[in-house]
C-alpha cells in the first residue's frame, strides 16, 4: 500500500497516466495540452512520457476537437479532450449535443462513443468573462451524455479512470477552483466506488445538504458551522449528474425530513430543480419542508471583484437550511 | 475626394472571371458529347468492363434515387434527398476506394452507399422513419448519414488521424495503406465545422480526401451566396491541393478521386476534389426548385447527363451490345422491385426497443422509464379484457 498527499490537479494527472497506461487507445487532445501541460497543467509531462501521438496539442477550434474525437472514437480509439474553459465549450455544443450523444442511439446500439470531455468548472479564480461558468445542466439535459463532477483529489484519480474505462460519452467537470487547493491522502490500492454513485460525506440527522464539485467544500464547512449552533447536517456528494443515483438522497431525506441543494449554476432549470422534483415524487410523506435550492442568480457570471456575492456560500447554505426549519 | 487605397492584389486577376462551365482548370476525360479527351495529369486507361462497369453502377444508382422518390410520392417515404445529376461524381469517387478506405456520407450519398456494399435498401429506413441509420458503419466501411451539414467532415478527418495512430498510411503496402473520403456540398463550404476540419487534417497530414459536390444550389441559395471565388482554389489557402473535376464525367471523377486516395494512402496527406455537377432534382422531394432557379439552366445541364455520354461512348466504340442493355435493364427493375417490396415490409420500430439504444448498456433511470411505459401500455390491455 503507497498513501500519497496529492492535490486535485495531480489526482487527475497521475488518474490520466494510469488510464494511458492500462490502454494504448487512449488519446489526450486538447489546446495546450502538450508541451505546456495544460493552462491548468492537468496534462503535465504526459507528452513527454507517452509521445506526441497520444498526447495531441490541437488546433484552437473546440468543435474540431470534439468532432475529430468522433471519428477517432469510430476508428476504435477512446479520446480524451479537454475543453480549455467551461465558457468555450459552446463552438463544441453542436458536435457534443448532436453526434456525441447521438451516435449510439442513431445506430441502434452498433456503434459505441467511448469519449471523456473534460471542462474545468465554476468560478472563484478570479478570472475574466467565459472563464468561471457551470454549463453541467445543458449537458444534463441532453440525452445520450453522462455527466460527472469530482471533487476532491481522491475522486478525481479515480473517475477520471472510471469514465475513460466507461463505453459511452461523460462529460467530465472538474472544479478549477480546487485544482491546487486542499490535498488529500491518496491510496491508490484501495477499490474505488463505481463511477455513477453519489455518496454520503458527512452523517448527519437534522437536514439533507446535496452538492457536487465546487460546492461540497461550501456544503462540508456550512455543516461544521451549523454543528457549532446544534444542529447537524448530512452532507451528500452527488458526484453523478446524469444518471442522478437517487437512492441515497431518497434515504437521507426520509431520515431528515428537509433538504437543500446547492450548486453554483443558476438555479432557474439547474439541476437542484431536478434534484427537487424527483425528492417530491419520491419522499413526500416524509417531507417537512419544500427542497430549498441554493445557487447564483439568473444573471451572466458577474465581474471577478464580486464573484464571491454572486457564488453560493457558507451562509447563503445555512440560511436555506434556516428557512427549512422556519418553513 | 482621394482615391480608394489600393488592397491586395485584383481577385478576379488571381482567380480568374467566374465561369459557369466549370472554367479552365476543370479535368475532363469524357465530353458531354462522348468523346474521350486526355489529361496530362489525371488520366487512367480504361478497360472495357470498367467502363461497362461505371455505367451499370451509374444506371443502377440512379434506378435507386428514381424508386425511391416515387415511393415517396406514394407515400411510403416521409422525404427523399435526390442525386439525380450526380451519378457520376458518386459512382467515380465511390469506385476510387479501395475496401480498406472509409467514406463519411452527407445523407445524399447513395451512389456512394451502393459502391461501398450498403444494401440501398437500408437507406430508406430513415427517410421511411423506420430508423435513423440502420446499418453498421464499420461493417461497410461507411458512415452513417450525416444531417447536421458538414459536422461529418470533422468525423473523417478524426478517423483519418486514427489510421495514422494504427500505422495504415504510408506503409507502401498497397493491401493495407488506407484513406478516408469525406463528403459534403457547396453549402457545406460554408461551414465552420468544414473549414476546421480543412485545418485539422492540414496540421496533422491526415489521409482524407474532402470530395466536395459542388452541385450549384444548397436548397435555394446558388453556388454565389456561399463564395466569391472557385470552391477548389480555397485548399491552397488552407496548405493543401484543390482540383476541380467534370462531377458528370465518371471517368473524370474515377481518375482524380483515385489520384487524390493514392496521395493520402502514401502519407502525402489531404487534397480537395470539387466534383462540379448539378443538382437536376429538387433538394428533397418536398422542395420546390421553380421558385428560385430558371429551367434554362436545367435544360443546359441535362445536355451534360453523366450517363448519356458514357453510353453515346460506349455505343460509338462497339464496347456494348443490345444484350448489354438488356440485361442491365432486367438488373434495374430487379433492384426496382427490391425497393418497392422491401420497403414496404420495412418492420416498423419497437418503441419499447428504443430505451436500448442510447447507451451501450441500459441505465436504471432509463430502464425505469422503460417500465414505466410499458406498464401504461399494459394498463389498457387489462381494462380490454374486462
Amino acid at each position: 500500500m503507497t498513501t500519497q498527499k496529492i492535490t486535485l490537479a495531480k489526482g487527475l494527472n497521475m488518474g490520466l497516466r494510469k488510464a494511458m497506461e492500462a490502454d494504448d487507445k487512449v488519446l489526450l487532445m486538447g489546446e495546450d495540452v502538450g508541451k505546456l501541460g495544460g493552462v491548468f497543467r492537468i496534462t503535465d509531462g504526459l507528452q513527454k512520457d507517452f509521445g506526441e501521438d497520444r498526447v495531441i496539442d490541437s488546433p484552437l477550434a473546440e468543435s474540431g476537437i470534439v468532432g475529430t474525437a468522433v471519428g477517432m472514437a469510430l476508428r476504435g480509439y477512446r479520446p480524451v479532450v479537454e475543453i480549455q474553459f467551461d465558457g468555450f465549450v459552446y463552438p463544441a455544443y453542436d458536435q457534443i449535443v448532436c453526434q456525441v450523444a447521438k451516435y449510439t442511439y442513431r445506430s441502434q446500439g452498433k456503434v459505441k462513443m467511448p469519449i471523456v470531455i473534460r471542462i474545468p468548472f465554476g468560478g472563484g479564480i478570479g478570472a475574466v468573462e467565459h472563464h468561471s461558468e457551470s454549463p453541467e445542466a445543458q449537458f444534463a439535459h441532453t440525452p445520450g451524455l453522462k455527466v460527472v463532477a469530482c471533487s476532491n483529489p481522491v475522486d478525481g484519480y479515480w473517475m477520471i479512470q472510471q469514465a475513460i474505462a466507461h463505453d459511452d460519452p461523460v462529460i467530465f467537470l472538474e472544479p478549477k477552483r480546487q485544482y491546487h487547493a486542499d490535498k488529500a491522502e491518496l491510496d491508490d490500492s484501495a477499490t474505488p466506488e463505481p463511477l455513477f454513485t453519489s455518496r454520503v460525506v458527512r452523517a448527519g440527522s437534522d437536514a439533507t445538504v446535496l452538492a457536487y464539485g465546487p460546492t461540497v467544500k461550501t456544503a462540508l464547512k456550512a455543516a461544521e458551522a451549523a454543528e457549532s449552533e446544534g444542529r447537524n447536517l448530512e452532507v451528500i456528494d452527488l458526484r453523478t449528474l446524469s444518471p442522478l443515483d437517487m437512492a441515497p438522497v431518497y434515504e437521507s431525506v426520509r431520515r431528515t425530513g428537509r433538504c437543500v441543494i446547492t450548486h453554483e449554476a443558476h438555479v432557474n432549470l439547474g439541476m437542484g430543480a431536478e434534484v427537487a422534483a424527483r425528492i417530491t415524487e419520491q419522499c413526500f410523506y416524509s417531507l417537512e419542508a419544500p427542497v430549498l435550492r441554493v445557487g447564483a442568480f439568473d444573471m451572466p457570471y458577474p465581474p471577478s471583484r464580486i464573484e464571491e456575492e454572486y457564488l453560493p456560500d457558507l451562509d447563503r447554505v445555512l440560511d436555506a437550511v434556516d428557512r427549512t426549519f422556519a418553513f | 475626394m482621394s482615391d480608394p487605397v489600393s488592397f491586395g492584389p485584383d481577385l478576379a486577376e488571381v482567380f480568374g472571371p467566374s465561369q459557369s462551365d466549370g472554367g479552365p482548370d476543370l479535368v475532363q476525360l469524357l465530353t458531354p458529347e462522348g468523346e474521350r479527351v486526355h489529361h496530362p495529369e489525371f488520366d487512367h486507361d480504361f478497360s472495357a468492363e470498367e467502363l461497362r462497369g461505371l455505367y451499370r453502377d451509374m444506371v443502377l444508382t440512379r434506378r435507386i434515387d428514381v424508386e425511391a422518390t416515387a415511393l415517396q410520392r406514394h407515400g411510403e417515404l416521409g422525404i427523399w434527398a435526390q442525386l439525380l445529376g450526380q451519378e457520376a461524381a458518386q459512382i467515380g469517387a465511390g469506385r476510387a476506394m479501395r475496401p480498406q478506405d472509409y467514406a463519411f456520407p452527407t445523407y445524399r450519398e447513395h451512389g456512394v452507399a451502393y459502391c461501398k456494399g450498403v444494401d440501398p435498401l437500408r437507406l430508406l429506413g430513415l427517410f421511411r422513419g423506420v430508423d435513423q441509420g440502420g446499418w453498421d458503419p464499420n461493417e461497410n466501411n461507411f458512415g452513417l448519414y450525416t444531417i447536421v451539414i458538414g459536422a461529418q467532415t470533422l468525423h473523417a478527418t478524426g478517423y483519418a488521424m486514427g489510421m495514422q495512430r494504427d500505422g495504415v498510411v504510408g506503409t507502401g503496402d498497397p493491401e493495407r495503406d488506407s484513406a478516408v473520403l469525406a463528403h459534403f456540398g457547396d453549402g457545406a463550404s460554408s461551414q465552420g465545422d468544414v473549414n476546421e476540419a480543412f485545418i485539422f487534417a492540414a496540421s496533422y497530414n491526415a489521409p482524407v480526401v474532402f470530395f466536395c459536390q459542388n452541385n450549384q444550389w444548397a436548397i435555394s441559395e446558388p453556388i454565389e451566396r456561399q463564395t466569391r471565388i472557385p470552391l477548389y482554389q480555397r485548399a491552397l489557402g488552407f496548405g493543401f491541393p484543390g482540383i476541380r473535376v467534370d462531377g458528370n464525367d465518371v471517368l473524370a471523377t474515377y481518375a482524380v478521386t483515385k489520384a487524390a486516395l493514392q496521395r493520402a494512402r502514401e502519407g502525402n496527406g489531404p487534397s480537395f476534389v470539387e466534383a462540379y455537377t448539378y443538382r437536376m432534382g429538387a433538394h428533397t422531394t418536398t422542395d420546390d426548385p421553380t421558385r428560385y432557379r430558371l429551367n434554362d439552366e436545367l435544360e443546359h445541364w441535362k445536355l451534360k447527363d453523366p450517363i448519356e455520354r458514357l453510353k453515346v461512348y460506349l455505343r460509338r466504340n462497339g464496347l456494348v451490345d443490345q444484350q448489354f442493355f438488356d440485361d442491365l435493364d432486367a438488373e434495374a427493375k430487379e433492384l426496382g422491385h427490391h425497393l418497392r417490396e422491401g420497403c414496404k415490409a420495412l418492420p416498423d420500430p419497437k418503441p419499447m426497443d428504443q430505451f436500448g439504444y442510447v447507451f451501450s448498456e441500459m441505465t436504471d433511470e432509463i430502464r425505469e422509464q422503460r417500465d414505466g411505459f410499458q406498464a401504461y401500455l399494459a394498463s389498457f390491455e387489462s381494462e380490454g379484457a374486462h
